[in-house]
């Protein structure tokens, strides 16, 4: 391991005792991106917990026929909550911390364009997430509805009507999502204008590090993508409260609407959550191939590619409702379209690691299985995107076996990754390999315990969404198998957060480098001051920090 | 680093305040584009009247007041930048006039359409799609207007120099687009869907 002297990494002041209440409120008031970011991911993680929790309470009720685990009305709420709290306080919070947390560092900058935004922007997200969990509290209401969100984490009309969601529940869904969104699109301005006006001396478009490229066009996406939520949660408030009729179709409104609008923003949104995923990947399978990133300059134009082509997918989640046959080849045919950058991508991970020295370090294990697991659902995604094929097994197990593997065995192994990537950056200590290896097995078990045998209950025709089956129509050991896989899962996360704390507090100390690895966030001190370098650093290639170990042989020669 | 400078070029990079005020125009015209479009896609649809026909005016005047309060918020910025802050501080209270005066015309309307025409949110789909859209343009309008007449005040107490030029762009820039999806909505509520 290469050791680095850089000049702008700074001393490291001995931290003074500052009590307990003290160190709280400064985390409460901070508005450095680095704190904030770790705030996201802590918070993110947090509800990755309850979320994880209650899907462990739907596998529970599913792993026979006919069980009375839970009512059939818990088990929307779980539902609902679990798909709510995963993509809105789990996803985006980890995410958004990320980006937040590097991309100051790995431009060479201070902190944020907008720093007292940035606090703004993750406290909403973060209060977001606790307006919908005190629905479980407050929601009851003067009508006796439910207590907690059942109307799915899609929450389609009819069902979100006064008619149908008595109480508050739905307007504690429809809030929190609502002011959490204006925090993502917080971020998303702040991080646009960060990338653009705050590089360092000599880093361009064209060197930026890929990491830096893909949150950009992240950003991009959610300023597109979250505000047409907002708009149809509006449109929503204003049915509940004032009794508009966007939605309502006993006054001519249209139930269909609702769906558009939801799935314009659903859709990107999952490039909201994957291509940060690919920005991790992109930074990790080089480092630990020990070669450059394979096609740099056609990795930025598949992902502003992925970016345009993912707004105009959206109707495929809708095939089923019987749009006109243009429409539908329209959708199946963009569908269909946006698969070839996202293949390009994968088969620019393979040919960095062609003849690579590859160090299967835990990072490196999980870009790994990400990329079998990514690949298992893209071509399931594929299948999903012809709709004749998708009129078969919407609605079925198939499909959510489908976006399993996208938001669990690609998104989540890319978090873990990440964790295990940079967690020595920012505390200054690494996580315990030993403990990583059990962790990344036993998630590589369970996952695919859990989700592998749903596609064959989906093939069985087990529609999504119920609360129990009969039994003796061969769903049962789909079913079986994959609630077993839970164990494995849940031991897996166990494992990880073992590691966390256990690392914190012994572990080994990781110095500013510890993987040798080229961009900037490295060439400052684990963790990082507050004002990231003593001196403002200047680039003159994608690898700064290769050309700082290797003068006689730097990269900007060739690039 | 190395010390080896690449280029003596100078390092320009674009203002901050414009390009996030330009991401935040991207995001706003998304949501009025949602709305925009679930009006065209309920135009015609209500189950019963009134329909736009009856009840709806073309607002030639209060549309001209806002419009023209885009060329005098630019003056405003202009004179700023030329360092004449006493024309500054005219065209910018004109601005926030013209801009309480477009308020004061929609307040007017609605009233009318209330009272007069018994036309509400809940009547049918028209007043739905109607109020939302056209509340949703007054709404920034308001915003807008709170965000002027802070300057206008800061104005007034000889706070706002030269150096705050930039400022004062962005906060034209959002006032611009306030004024241009009134094109849009003038266009898609009173002549289109009429």
């Amino acid at each position: 391991m290469a050791t680095v002297d850089p000049s702008f990494a700074a001393p490291v002041p001995a931290p003074a005792r500052i009590s307990v209440p003290g160190r709280l409120h400064e985390w409460v008031v901070s508005v450095d991106h680095k704190r904030l970011g770790l705030m996201y991911i802590a918070s993110g993680l947090l509800f990755f917990v309850v979320a994880g929790l209650e899907a462990t309470v739907m596998r529970i009720q599913l792993a026979v026929p006919e069980n009375h685990f839970v009512s059939p009305q818990v088990f929307n709420q779980m539902m609902t909550l679990h798909g709510t709290t995963m993509v809105f306080f789990v996803g985006m919070p980890i995410l958004l911390g990320f980006a937040n947390y590097l991309v100051p560092l790995m431009i060479g900058a201070r902190d944020m364009a907008y720093p007292r935004l940035n606090a703004f922007s993750f406290w909403m997200s973060l209060f977001g997430g606790l307006l919908l969990y005190s629905s479980f509290l407050a929601a009851e209401g003067l009508f006796g509805g439910s207590s907690a969100p059942d109307v799915g984490w899609f929450a389609y009309a009819p069902l979100t009507s006064l008619t149908f969601s008595r109480g508050n529940a739905t307007d504690y869904w429809n809030l929190a999502l609502l002011v959490s969104g204006v925090g993502s699109i917080g971020t998303a301005i702040n991080l646009i204008a960060t990338t653009l006006c705050l590089r360092c001396r000599g880093m361009t478009l064209g060197k930026m590090p890929l990491f830096v490229w893909l949150n950009f066009v992240v950003s991009c996406l959610i300023l597109v993508a979250i505000s047409p939520l907002t708009a149809a949660q509006i449109m929503l408030l204003l049915d509940r409260f004032l009794g508009a009729h966007f939605f309502d179709t006993q006054a001519g409104g249209s139930a269909l609407l609702w769906q558009h609008f939801f799935w314009i923003f659903g859709h990107p949104e999952v490039y909201v959550l994957m291509l940060p995923g690919f920005a991790f990947v992109s930074e990790i399978v080089p480092v630990f191939s020990r070669k450059v990133i394979f096609g740099y300059p056609i990795m930025v134009a598949a992902t502003v590619a992925i970016g345009f082509i993912s707004l105009s997918v959206w109707a495929h989640h809708m095939f089923v409702v019987g749009m006109a046959p243009a429409a539908n080849t329209f959708f199946a045919v963009s569908t269909m379209i946006i698969s070839v950058p996202t293949g390009i991508k994968i088969f620019n991970w393979l040919a960095t690691m062609w003849g690579g020295k590859i160090r299967f370090a835990p990072p490196m294990l999980f870009c790994i299985a990400f990329l079998f697991q990514f690949l298992c659902a893209g071509l399931t995604g594929i299948m999903l995107a012809c709709a004749p094929f998708d009129w078969q097994l919407s609605d079925s197990y198939f499909v959510v076996a489908h976006f399993h593997y996208v938001l669990v065995g690609s998104l989540l192994f890319t978090i873990f990754a990440a964790i295990y990537y940079w967690f020595p950056k920012a505390t200054g200590r690494m996580l315990d390999e030993t403990l990583g290896r059990w962790h990344f097995w036993l998630l590589v078990i369970g996952f695919n315990m859990t989700f592998l045998p749903q596609h064959f209950a989906g093939f069985a025709g087990m529609p999504r969404r119920i609360y129990t089956y009969e039994p003796g129509r061969g769903f049962e050991i789909w079913n079986q198998v994959s609630s077993a896989g839970v164990i494995f899962q849940a031991a897996a996360v166990a494992c990880f957060l073992v590691n966390v704390i256990h690392s914190l507090l012994r572990g080994e100390r990781a110095g500013s480098d510890p993987w040798d690895a080229w961009t900037l966030e490295w060439a400052t001190s684990s963790p990082p001051p507050a004002y990231n370098f003593e001196e403002l650093p200047e680039v003159r290639s994608r690898r700064p920090l290769w050309d700082l170990k290797h003068p006689d042989d730097p990269d900007w020669r060739f690039e | 680093m190395t010390a080896a400078v690449a280029s003596a070029a100078e390092w320009r990079l674009p203002d901050r305040g414009r390009v996030a005020i330009a991401a935040l125009i991207v995001a706003e015209t998304a949501i009025f584009t949602i709305f925009v479009a679930a009006y065209l896609y309920y135009v015609g649809k209500s189950l019963g009247g009134p329909t736009p026909r009856e009840v709806l005016h073309l607002p030639v005047l209060i549309s001209i007041l806002l419009w023209s309060s885009s060329v005098t918020i630019h003056l405003a910025v202009r004179a700023l930048r030329a360092a004449r802050l006493r024309s500054f501080t005219l065209w910018w209270f004109a601005t926030v006039a013209l801009g309480a005066l477009f308020l004061a015309g929609t307040g007017l309307e609605w009233y009318r359409l209330i009272f007069h025409e018994g036309l509400t949110i809940r009547t049918n789909l028209f007043g739905t799609t109607y109020y939302s859209l056209v509340g949703l343009h007054a709404s920034h309008v308001i915003v807008g207007l709170v965000m002027l007449t802070t300057v206008f005040a800061f104005a007034l107490g000889g706070r706002v120099k030269e150096e705050h030029a930039v400022r004062t762009e962005v906060l034209s820039l959002y006032w611009h687009f306030v004024d241009a999806v009134w094109v849009v909505v003038f266009l898609v509520v009173y002549v289109v869907g009429r």
